[in-house]
């Protein structure tokens, strides 16, 4: 794979670096829907540059702490940090946010009141006008959350979650358990997506044609028929998604994650519904993706061929409980874990 | 990117032909072949009507009052088609960006405020005010979609007109805004006010806005954020799994919709020197609606195409279908208690009746729309699966 190793990320260079460091350190994750609670104070950490798995029967909680990994889900207790940085924790003075919003508008509109009720009435109209003219930049910053908005935020103690797309800034790419892909879209087009978060030309720039934005996209296309070749569906760059068959629409999915140039990558489930020779590929796949391009992968898989040949390390969760962590013989062996798949009494047999 | 991206589009699925090599000269010079498409049918339209049967219908002059007139439903429908095509948005009260394009530019030049700032920059400022209120419209919607988005949004179609209904002082009510200035050139080509009887100069400035809204639009949609809406559409969690802002790129589509509404509202108050909240009723958004759907949602020539369809349709179409029955003078039946008197009717009253009929038979019989983009007839209509057509599989990877 020649372009392969063109493609490397800046992952596979801090890899050797620093491959005692870990990538994605989880403390004390807690996640509960109202009663229930999904997930239970889990530690977890995942190396630099290593094949993590997390299994588990059905209803453990593995996708959910996935899905809290990706910022899709605000977190109950306990924080996460990548690459060194809290990304996901529980909020934290949230009500404080909203006085940045209308700190600007509410003086002007004070000092409106004061003018019309003093009497000046053409002073109290413009400044009527410039409360409003001034909620709609507070509004469009505190919805799109540009980034120097959050560390200003972070100055004053106020903390949410990011946001997915913003995970996928950091460098956090995921698949979904059940195919999301774009169906209308046509494979290269989905890929294409992919690379958003690295994409930078703007509206403006593709309005006015700008050299900027063709260079972008020219680029664009042939880092995308890259991937695609990467995955090994050359020729399909122009199929619709939806017509793709089964197998080769995991592997967009994988295409599409990896062309956001992750440096973690969450996979869930990704060879579910395959047959045992797309397995077999699925599996070949991971492992090429790890040692061409250095990302660390997350694995949640049910089929334990798969989770025993390419992790470095299993965990193993129950309940929303974390009950064993190790390498995959050791965790084979554990009876904690024989017990929650096969039930009490299977272990000693 | 007409260069790295067209030949994705074109050459790809083999089933396209590619004509005397227009296609690929299309797709290398985008802009310039919209504006020679523009330009042919600029020449087109006025040249069919003095043919038979339409020069029976109208004058020629009157027919190019009505292209121009038709000319902003065109862009109304145009904008529309960001929001819903393209980002499927519903939106329902998209009448209401028409009027505050209009109002803007009757604050602009008129005698109710005194100042007379000229029509081409004003369409500038017209559809920056309007986008502005496309993201005040966009902001609390973002987290709805579907069914809860349409009823926000016909709220706000409903209240912007309420406003300049109720708000007396500063709208002049129901009169609304009379003496809106005409555009002027100022001299050239001999042109100054463009007046009220000549239509031409009129019907050549909207072709020459719609072709430049074109242009960008055809730009945005093959760039990063047409991407991004498309994403959007289809799945809105793994859009923001890959990486998309969704709320930037939902205000990005409400602006940039609300954007093409309001040059539409500038056009409009000029060319008809007075606004009205009762022109911004909820039919406008309807209308708009209604050609975006009939002419094939998120296909930018298809809803030009269906909105002209639709506006010539309804203003001369039901016209002519009024006279020629009348002409035919039907004797009135008499079934026992029922008259049935078809020659009585007023088809021009019909015209919503005659809207819904076609909007039900569209959706049982071509649900894509007359003019549909290629995704959204997939989407429409399922292709056979791949492993039934000859597919190009040099990897020989599939078992």
């Amino acid at each position: 794979m020649t372009e392969a190793t063109t493609m490397t990320t800046a992952s596979a260079a801090t890899a050797t670096a620093a491959a005692t460091a870990p990538l994605l350190d989880a403390r004390a994750v807690t996640k509960r829907f109202g009663g229930l609670v999904a997930v239970r104070s889990i530690d977890f950490d995942i190396p630099l540059g290593s094949i993590v798995s997390l299994i588990g029967p059905n209803g453990a909680g593995k996708t959910t702490f996935f899905n809290v990994i990706a910022g899709v889900y605000e977190l109950s207790d306990g924080e996460i940090s990548f690459n060194g940085e809290v990304v996901v924790a529980r909020p934290r003075r949230t009500w404080a946010e909203p006085i940045f919003w209308f700190l600007i508008p509410t003086i002007l509109l004070v000092l409106a009141i004061g003018a019309l009720l003093v009497g000046i009435v053409p002073i109290g109209e413009g400044l009527i006008l410039a409360t409003l003219a001034a909620v709609i930049p507070a509004l469009l910053v505190a919805l799109t959350r540009p980034r120097w908005y959050v560390a200003m935020l972070a100055r004053f103690g106020i903390f949410r979650s990011s946001r997915p797309n913003e995970m996928v800034s950091l460098g956090i790419g995921r698949t979904f358990q059940n195919i999301r892909l774009f169906a209308n879209m046509s494979a290269l087009e989905n890929v294409m997506v992919g690379m958003h978060s690295r994409m930078h030309a703007t509206p403006a720039d593709a309005a006015l044609r700008l050299g900027r934005h063709r260079r972008e996209e020219e680029a664009a296309v042939k880092d995308a028929r890259k991937w695609i070749r990467y995955v090994g569906m050359a020729g399909y760059e122009n199929e619709a998604a939806r017509n793709l068959p089964y197998g080769h629409q995991r592997r967009l999915e994988v295409a599409r994650a990896l062309a956001s140039q992750p440096k973690l990558l969450l996979l869930d489930e990704p060879t579910a519904g395959m047959n045992p020779v797309e397995t077999r590929e699925m599996t070949e796949l991971i492992a090429r993706v790890r040692k061409d391009l250095g990302v660390t992968i997350l694995l949640i898989e049910h089929d334990m061929k798969v989770v025993m040949g390419v992790s470095d390390r299993v965990t193993v969760l129950d309940h929303g409980e974390k009950i064993a962590e190790g390498s995959p013989d050791e965790v084979r062996a554990n009876p904690r874990v024989i017990e929650a798949y096969l039930g009490r009494g299977a272990a000693s047999a | 990117m007409s260069a790295a991206v067209k030949p994705v589009k074109g050459s790809g699925a083999g089933g396209a032909r590619d004509l005397f090599g227009l296609r690929t000269w299309f797709g290398h010079h985008q802009s310039l072949s919209i504006l020679v498409i523009v330009c042919i049918i600029a020449m087109v339209l006025p040249v069919v009507s003095v043919l038979p049967p339409f020069n029976g219908f109208g004058t020629q002059k009157d027919w190019v009052a009505g292209f121009a007139q038709a000319g902003v439903f065109v862009l109304l429908a145009l904008g529309l088609n960001v929001v819903v095509g393209f980002a499927g948005l519903l939106d329902l009260g998209y009448a209401a960006f028409f009027a505050i394009g209009a109002y803007t530019f009757a604050y602009a030049a008129s005698g109710f405020t005194g100042l007379d700032i000229p029509f081409w920059p004003m369409l500038l400022v017209g559809a920056i005010t309007a986008a502005i209120f496309g993201v005040l419209l966009g902001a609390p919607t973002l987290r709805l979609r579907g069914d809860y988005l349409a009823i926000v949004t016909l709220g706000f179609g409903e209240i912007v007109p309420v406003v300049f209904l109720n708000a007396d002082k500063y709208t002049n009510g129901t009169n609304g805004i009379t003496g809106i200035s005409q555009p002027s050139l100022h001299g050239l080509f001999g042109i100054y006010g463009f007046g009220f009887t000549n239509p031409w100069p009129y019907y050549v400035t909207i072709l020459a806005i719609i072709t430049v809204v074109v242009m960008l639009l055809y730009r945005l949609q093959d760039s990063r954020l047409g991407r991004a809406w498309v994403a959007l559409r289809e799945d809105e969690l793994a859009a923001a799994s890959m990486g998309i802002n969704t709320v930037t790129t939902k205000l990005l589509a409400f602006s940039i919709g609300a954007s093409t509404a309001g040059l539409a509202g500038v056009f409009y108050a000029s060319k008809l020197g007075s606004v009205t909240p009762d022109q911004f009723q909820f039919q406008v958004s309807f209308t708009a609606l209604a050609m975006v759907v009939l002419g094939g949602m998120g296909n930018i020539w298809g809803v030009a195409a269906g909105a002209l369809i639709i506006y010539e349709l309804q203003s001369q179409g039901l016209k002519q279908l009024d006279a020629f029955v009348k002409a035919l003078h039907l004797p009135a039946l008499a079934l026992g208690p029922i008259n049935i008197d078809i020659g009585a009717i007023n088809f021009l009253n019909l015209q919503y009746l005659l809207y819904g009929l076609a909007l039900v038979l569209m959706m049982l019989l071509r649900p894509e729309g007359l003019f549909p983009s290629r995704r959204r007839r997939r989407e429409l209509h399922e292709e056979p699966a791949v492993d039934e057509l000859t597919s190009p599989d040099p990897t020989g990877e599939r078992e």
